[in-house]
């Protein structure tokens, strides 16, 4: 029998693809916030409110922090595999970040539609 | 397997390949990246709440500090995005031979160094 214990690795092709994918998706974004902060210069808030307010914009910016969260879970998970030795560790920082990640994005959902 | 076989993990004597040097600042931008989320997302509430907020974003992005924060969470960006491209890329299998691996990787820190220049020179 294999032994898999929670914080074991080899686990890892399904987060190895969704890391490329949601790079891809923020790599976009960001490409296409660049290009419309160097169309606005002189940025305010009506612009910035604008520009946020439309639903299209609003969920683009959710799909890229969402990827942001999965993407970051990734890597999180990738440097706490090499450098925490004591598998016990490895838990308490995993529930830690999932945690944290979940609230994140309660709050993005709360920024982006509570204006 | 061999206990005994030699290690050298002498950290201040290994010098790192370039492309090496690129993993590892991959790594140490993501990770300050993730450090960083919950300050970043206070900035986007905070910049779209309502003008008052907007005002106080603006008040607090003014200090010395804020734009040092900024400048170094702006080089991880650069960086993690620039290094991240490279990935893509070799994971496509272009770029891999040696010779092409060490040229992205000058590329990569020129790119995200010269990007973050300017950023710096927006910000002063």
């Amino acid at each position: 029998m294999v032994e898999r214990i929670v914080t074991g690795a080899h686990y890892g092709l399904r987060d190895w693809l969704m890391q490329r994918v949601t790079a891809v998706v923020m790599a976009l974004y960001a490409l296409s916030m660049a290009g419309w902060l160097l169309l606005h210069p002189g940025l305010n808030y009506d612009a910035w409110i604008a520009l946020f307010s439309g639903s299209v914009v609003r969920t683009f910016s959710l799909l890229f922090l969402l990827a942001v969260y999965c993407h970051a879970w990734a890597g999180v998970r990738d440097i706490v595999m090499d450098y925490f030795k004591s598998s016990g560790l490895r838990l308490v920082i995993y529930v830690a970040v999932i945690l944290a990640l979940l609230l994140y994005v309660i709050w993005s959902v709360q920024i982006l539609w509570g204006f | 397997m061999n206990e005994n076989r030699p290690k050298h993990l002498a950290l201040s004597q290994i010098r790192l390949p370039l492309p090496a040097l690129v993993s590892i600042l991959h790594r140490i931008s993501g990770g300050l990246l993730f450090l960083a989320l919950p300050l970043l997302l206070w900035a986007l509430q905070y910049s779209l709440r309502s003008i008052e907020t907007y005002t106080q974003l603006a008040g607090v992005l003014h200090h010395p500090f804020s734009k040092l924060f900024m400048l170094i969470i702006g080089w991880a960006f650069l960086y993690h995005f620039c290094a991240g491209i490279r990935y893509l890329f070799i994971d496509l299998d272009y770029g891999v031979r040696l010779a092409q691996a060490r040229a992205s990787s000058k590329w990569v820190i020129f790119v995200s160094l010269a990007l973050t220049v300017l950023i710096g020179v927006r910000l002063w």
